[in-house]
């Protein structure tokens, strides 16, 4: 009786999250014939190019830049690394979208870079060559240094928890460190590693600042401009399904990965990792390369953002700016609260019942990370639309009286929103958590007699503490960043710091928008300065 | 318990969004979906709200997701005025039926016709003029008196104009299409986009500082970005919009192409008294001259004095078709610079 109360509160759960999607993807069978001629005869090609360029170049970048850090600060002593414990992980406090305003603005034609270049060399415009900053390959680079902090937490994470053992039986058997590296670590770490570009990849996929800022057509842009400037909204959904069976691949793909490669550790952390010191040009080399991606990712834009803020600084007292930290951080606290505790319920579900049916629901759940938050926005809106509809309804039938929109146009939208597109960041972190606790603790709890509820409040939830932390971090970020679908479903008089930044500065006000630029960038710390304390804690 | 008391502290803040939300009903409110930016409409409301006792709760975004938003609410929607920055959202909003004629006596006789909807379903309630912006000492003003002179082959490389997803780029060419018909207008957009100085991006600043960067020679923009330029407390960007000059195109035919900002009252309006008086707060002298002075936009009522900057770039001959049909054309113009390869 208990077990099948369970059971259906979770359907009902995924049912709500998931119905905005699939009313999203039912639009697919609705015929636009024409409307697509025309796309698959002008732009439809270039939507596909560049979104699978941006999204691999995406992919290969933050593993490259997330594995790499991670290695060297688990297994190297080297000179900077104390600053660079805490500091790796402070890019995650950049936007996208706000890191490419920043750059724009300093090395775009028209910037202080190419022009100092002129006035002192005395040149004109196109007598150098200047790399172009609005440009495929700037976007890649760009993204890839804001979006590796989710390769390098879960590497990290991967890395310090393969234990010192292993590394002695390979260097018993005569291997080197990089040898060790290729064909221990590495394969052991890849669930992990694909996991953190997963993630990186689906945020770029599902970009939309950047890109159109850029002037890259993909097929984020697609929808919106099909949406807005066709009026179709049909295509702009359609567009957007084509994206979301796209993410399921590449999320099945990750998945199919994952599953031949599982692993058990048990007392992995009975012993700490012993780290080489580096001394000399290794260490300042190692020092370098470490910190490049955390100066380009976040000291270079921090610093502009900063001395363009500084002529705005009386705002910071403003009542106005107060409000809107206030609501910023409630809705943030609320989302994460919330997406964490059912990201641990459906994890454990998914332990003690793995059958296809809840692993596929797992997957329809995940979906929402990749999806523009403006398609999601939509969803909820006609969802929630169908909803109030019904309840007023029901009231007029009851009372004789309407009570009026009750779920949209209120918080509830906007957090619905928010749970169904951040969910799946915090799922990666709760699963891969609840995969690393040992069945066998599963099997001891229960053998002593205890309930499958007690094992999760008792057993589970303390031992996926870090992972808990982690996801609600995380989770918070995203929520103060997220800007299409708060741009749609806001109450009244809401806005939120993301809101006002994207408004200044798509009305090309680059100055005026720095202040709550850095404000996102600045609150943004906060949790990360925690996420790196849990980490250190855990596996230093 | 540190958590929750965070907690709570957060679920106070966002029930205090749901009593506004039910405030929202009462009589002495106007509820407004504004797709022009809260720093451009923000202090005008506050001047209605400090001369009537009238509280404007006001949301802002993309006018196609307030848009859909507010078909999404249907009858039971809050929103009493929807405020777009160009005719071509206020065409879909009405074709929609998500909004109702209204007959204001100040808002007939002070917006000219081609500037409205004939049943009053929206009304202009300010013009934004595009013309060409050049770098007089690489251009010949002389060369350029028609926007159609863009396609000439010796502009090769010498144009900055921002993406056809722009509303702005869509409305000129579908207002093109009206005055000189599709097929010219094809041709001429398949030249400019060869005579383009680098792939779109940007907004129309950005277009303006090429020029003065160096990179190509005329730009396509809107005045109040310039004005605002030329306004900025910023030296560099002051001095880089000082380096263009304005050129008013077709002003011995069709004129120069103008587009509005303007707003419509919603279909289910539940404070429709309230929304009344908005709108004909809104076409006052004072309002009008509010917009001029501040956002530099030039004021659809006759009589209402240009800010100085306004008036240094002059006087000009206006487009004057219908920007209903201009409205109605904007899809069609898309898909005619989606053809021509403009990005």
């Amino acid at each position: 009786m208990e077990i099948s109360v369970w059971r259906g509160s979770l359907l009902l759960i995924s049912a709500v999250l998931c119905a905005p999607l699939l009313i999203v993807v039912s639009h697919l069978f609705i015929p636009e014939v024409s409307a697509w001629q025309h796309l698959r005869s002008t732009v439809l090609a270039d939507y596909v190019a560049n979104s699978l360029t941006l999204t691999l170049g995406v992919g290969i970048g933050t593993l490259l830049i997330g594995s790499v850090t991670a290695w060297c600060m688990t297994h190297y002593e080297f000179a900077a690394r104390r600053i660079l414990r805490w500091s790796l992980l402070l890019p995650l406090a950049m936007p996208a979208y706000i890191i490419a305003y920043t750059y724009t603005g300093m090395l775009d034609v028209a910037g202080p870079v190419q022009q100092l270049l002129r006035e002192w060399f005395n040149v004109n415009y196109g007598d150098y060559y200047f790399p172009e900053i609005r440009s495929l390959p700037a976007a890649i680079l760009l993204m890839s240094l804001v979006l590796y902090p989710y390769v390098y937490i879960l590497a990290r994470t991967a890395f310090s928890e393969q234990s010192q053992r292993m590394r002695e039986v390979s260097s018993l058997h005569g291997r080197t460190s990089a040898s060790h590296f290729w064909q221990v670590s590495l394969p052991l770490a890849r669930p992990a590693l694909f996991t953190g570009a997963a993630l990186a990849m689906m945020e770029a996929l599902a970009d939309y600042g950047t890109v159109h800022y850029f002037g890259i057509n993909t097929f984020t842009t697609g929808i919106f401009r099909s949406w807005y400037a066709m009026g179709n909204r049909n295509v702009a959904t359609q567009l957007a399904a084509i994206l979301c069976l796209f993410v399921l691949l590449v999320l099945v793909f990750e998945q199919h990965s994952r599953q031949k490669l599982r692993f058990y550790q048990q007392g992995a952390k009975q012993q700490s990792n012993q780290r080489d010191a580096l001394v000399g040009w290794k260490s300042a080399l190692v020092s370098f390369l470490c910190a490049l991606p955390v100066i380009l990712g976040f000291v270079i834009p921090v610093v502009q953002l900063l001395w363009w803020s500084a002529s705005q600084y009386e705002q910071l007292w403003a009542r106005d700016f107060v409000d809107l930290i206030t609501t910023t951080f409630s809705l943030g606290i609320l989302t994460a609260v919330l997406v964490v505790v059912i990201a641990i319920v459906f994890s454990y579900q998914q332990r003690w019942s793995a059958s296809s049916l809840s692993r596929w629901q797992l997957r329809l759940l995940s979906l929402g990370y990749a999806i523009p938050g403006m398609v999601i926005a939509v969803g909820v809106l006609i969802m929630l639309g169908w909803g109030d509809a019904q309840l007023n309804h029901l009231s007029h039938t009851l009372t004789g009286d309407y009570v009026g929109l009750v779920l949209s146009g209120t918080a509830v939208a906007l957090i619905l929103a928010y749970c169904i597109r951040f969910l799946s960041i915090a799922l990666q972190n709760t699963e891969s958590g609840m995969m690393r606790i040992s069945p066998a603790i599963d099997d001891a709890a229960s053998t002593l007699g205890a309930g499958k509820f007690r094992l999760l409040a008792k057993i589970h939830t303390p031992l996926l503490r870090a992972s808990v932390i982690s996801a609600a971090l995380l989770v918070f970020v995203d929520v103060l960043k997220e800007l299409p679908a708060t741009l749609v479903l806001r109450p009244f008089n809401v806005n939120t710091l993301a809101v006002r930044a994207y408004e200044l500065a798509s009305d090309e006000r680059l100055i005026d928008a720095a202040l709550p630029a850095i404000t996102i960038v600045l609150v943004g710390l906060i949790p990360i300065v925690v996420l790196t304390k849990a980490l250190d804690k855990g596996y230093s | 318990m540190k958590l929750i008391s965070m907690l709570l502290v957060a679920t106070t803040t966002l029930s205090g969004f749901a009593a506004s939300n039910a405030v929202a009903q009462s009589d002495e409110v106007v509820n407004v979906y504004s797709a022009r930016k809260e720093a451009l409409i923000k202090p005008l409301l506050d001047q209605f709200t400090e001369s009537t006792g009238i509280e404007v709760n006001l949301v802002t975004g993309n006018a196609d997701a307030l848009i859909s938003r507010m078909q999404s609410e249907g009858q039971f929607s809050p929103v009493d005025i929807l405020l777009t920055t160009d005719a071509g959202r206020l065409v879909r909003a009405q074709e929609a039926g998500l909004t109702q004629a209204i007959q204001l006596d100040v808002l007939t006789q002070g917006v000219p016709a081609h500037l409205r909807d004939e049943a009053g379903h929206w009304y202009a309630l300010t013009k934004r003029a595009r013309p060409l912006m050049i770098n007089p000492n690489k251009v010949d003003k002389a060369d350029l008196t028609s926007i159609f002179d863009l396609a000439k082959p010796h502009y090769k490389d010498q144009i900055c104009v921002r993406s056809s997803s722009n509303i702005y780029n869509q409305s000129m060419v579908a207002a093109l299409v009206l005055d000189a018909g599709k097929d010219k207008v094809e041709n001429w957009a398949e030249a400019v986009v060869d005579n383009m100085a680098r792939s779109p991006k940007g907004g129309d600043r950005d277009q303006i500082k090429a020029v003065a960067a160096g990179q190509c020679s005329i730009a396509i923009a809107n005045t109040y970005y310039l004005a605002g330029m030329l306004s900025s407390d910023d030296p560099t960007e002051k001095a880089q919009a000082e380096q263009v000059e304005v050129v008013w195109t077709d002003q011995d035919s069709f004129g120069t192409h103008i587009n509005i900002s303007g707003a419509a009252v919603a279909k289910h309006a539940p404070n429709k008294d309230a929304a009344l008086q908005l709108m004909a707060f809104m076409i006052t002298p004072e309002s009008q001259q509010w917009y001029a002075q501040q956002n530099h936009e030039y004021p659809v009522l006759e009589g209402v004095e240009w800010s100085p900057l306004m008036q240094a770039f002059g006087e000009f001959k206006p487009q004057s078709v219908s920007l209903k049909a201009v409205g109605k054309g904007n899809a069609q113009a898309l898909m005619l610079m989606d053809r021509a390869g403009w990005k």
